[in-house]
């Protein structure tokens, strides 16, 4: 249990989605004009994530590792490594839990599918969801549960970052910004600030 | 039309300053900054994204009055895919170090945004030739901003340039030491965002309307 609390707050604060790894930047960068339609992206985003690292976690482990097939096919599996496929295999899944999403959500609650609208289909091309994916099997976690917990986390870091940076943004429209900077290019300062700021956490040894 | 048209030319060229994706399209920026630390994965990604641009941008062109519409986004993300599993086989098999260091970066290229972009807004309207230049175009404009950002990087933080060092040793001793705060990951952000600000001061009709 410990385990897993370490691997979320890890993932939520020192490896940061955006702050770290810059996953995601384009729809951070699109979308963060105001609070509430953030918020409504990031918790897509968090929710696509738990649902697509797990799944990924199974299908890596029990189709795509080097001789991961034995559960199946006994010891003749001992030779295959289907490992190059898991590009092509992650991204389809990923695609087909936003579809999937996208008609769960339109079923049962549409007032919420009409907030998100346009963002639902556009999260399947998000860096961070794939980049979520790719990390969990670079990094090898143990069970299902750690890479649950990490999939939680990186989303949860995801929400924090776009909220924090379209709160900074609603506030910013009041000040005068040289020219050349206005929109995109102080967006990006402002981002690495927050970045050298959320580097204070990596003082904490988990 | 000729092969080398004006307009044509326009396409490749384009995308370099007036029409860059990083800095004007604002596409791509995911799996960007990450690689640019050094020199050489930042060369070696931009090469990857380029040929991956351009192939993706012909394929798709050529098959595009045979597609149907609404399964689009399927069909364009298998054969991105297929580009980049065969880019990550060839840097596995002949440049080990780099693959390893740009590590879970080359799968990120099938989401870059710019190519889905090039292929929606682009190959998906024109003919094959013309989408290869548009899709070579835009691959070396990204190229182009990593590079930039990876010259300072590496120049001012690690002293070295492609991994050669080219501070003399002389500063050194007189008490020039490297800034570590380069490598570190926020400072990708800061650069990008003043060469934004140096391309906009240049150009004054890509300054946004307040």
């Amino acid at each position: 249990m410990e385990n897993l609390v370490n691997i979320f707050v890890r993932s939520t604060f020192i490896d940061n989605m955006i702050f770290a790894y810059f996953l995601g930047m384009c729809s951070y960068l699109a979308v963060s004009k105001t609070v509430k339609t953030s918020a409504g992206l990031g918790v897509a985003v968090a929710f696509v994530l738990v649902i697509t690292v797990p799944v990924n976690y199974l299908v890596d482990n029990f189709l795509l590792k080097p001789a991961a097939l034995t559960w199946l096919l006994g010891d003749r599996a001992a030779g295959i490594d289907l490992g190059y496929l898991s590009f092509i295999i992650f991204i389809a899944i990923v695609a087909a839990v936003v579809q999937l999403l996208e008609m769960i959500v339109e079923k049962f609650t549409p007032a919420l599918y009409n907030q998100l609208g346009i963002f639902l289909p556009l999260i399947a091309v998000n860096c961070a969801i794939m980049g979520a994916s790719l990390f969990m099997q670079e990094r090898d976690y143990a069970s299902v549960g750690e890479a649950t917990a990490f999939g939680l986390g990186s989303g949860v870091g995801w929400l924090l970052a776009i909220i924090g940076i379209a709160a900074i943004r609603e506030k910013l429209a009041y000040s005068n910004v040289p020219a050349p900077l206005r929109g995109v290019g102080i967006t990006f300062i402002i981002t690495g600030l927050m970045a050298i700021s959320f580097m204070s956490f990596l003082g904490i040894s988990l | 039309m000729t092969l080398f048209s004006s307009k044509n030319g326009q396409l490749l060229l384009g995308p370099l300053s007036k029409n860059n994706a990083i800095l004007v399209q604002i596409l791509g920026i995911c799996s960007a900054l990450a690689v640019t630390a050094k020199m050489e994965p930042a060369l070696v990604m931009g090469i990857s994204v380029t040929v991956v641009t351009a192939l993706s941008s012909v394929l798709l062109s050529l098959i595009r009055d045979i597609v149907p519409t609404r399964v689009r986004i399927i069909v364009q993300l298998v054969i991105v895919s297929m580009l980049v599993i065969i880019i990550d086989q060839l840097l596995k098999a002949f440049a080990y170090d780099v693959s390893k260091q740009l590590s879970v970066f080359v799968g990120l290229i099938i989401t870059n945004c710019i190519i889905m972009g090039r292929i929606e807004a682009f190959a998906l309207a024109n003919r094959p030739w013309p989408s290869l230049l548009d899709g070579i175009g835009n691959g070396l404009g990204y190229a182009l901003i990593l590079l930039i950002v990876a010259f300072f990087r590496e120049l001012l933080g690690s002293g070295t340039l492609f991994g050669v060092p080219v501070i003399p040793d002389l500063f050194y001793r007189w008490g020039y030491s490297n800034n570590g705060l380069m490598i570190l990951p926020p400072m990708a952000l800061i650069l990008v965002g003043i060469v934004i600000w140096v391309h906009r001061a240049k150009n004054k009709d890509l300054i946004e309307q307040q």
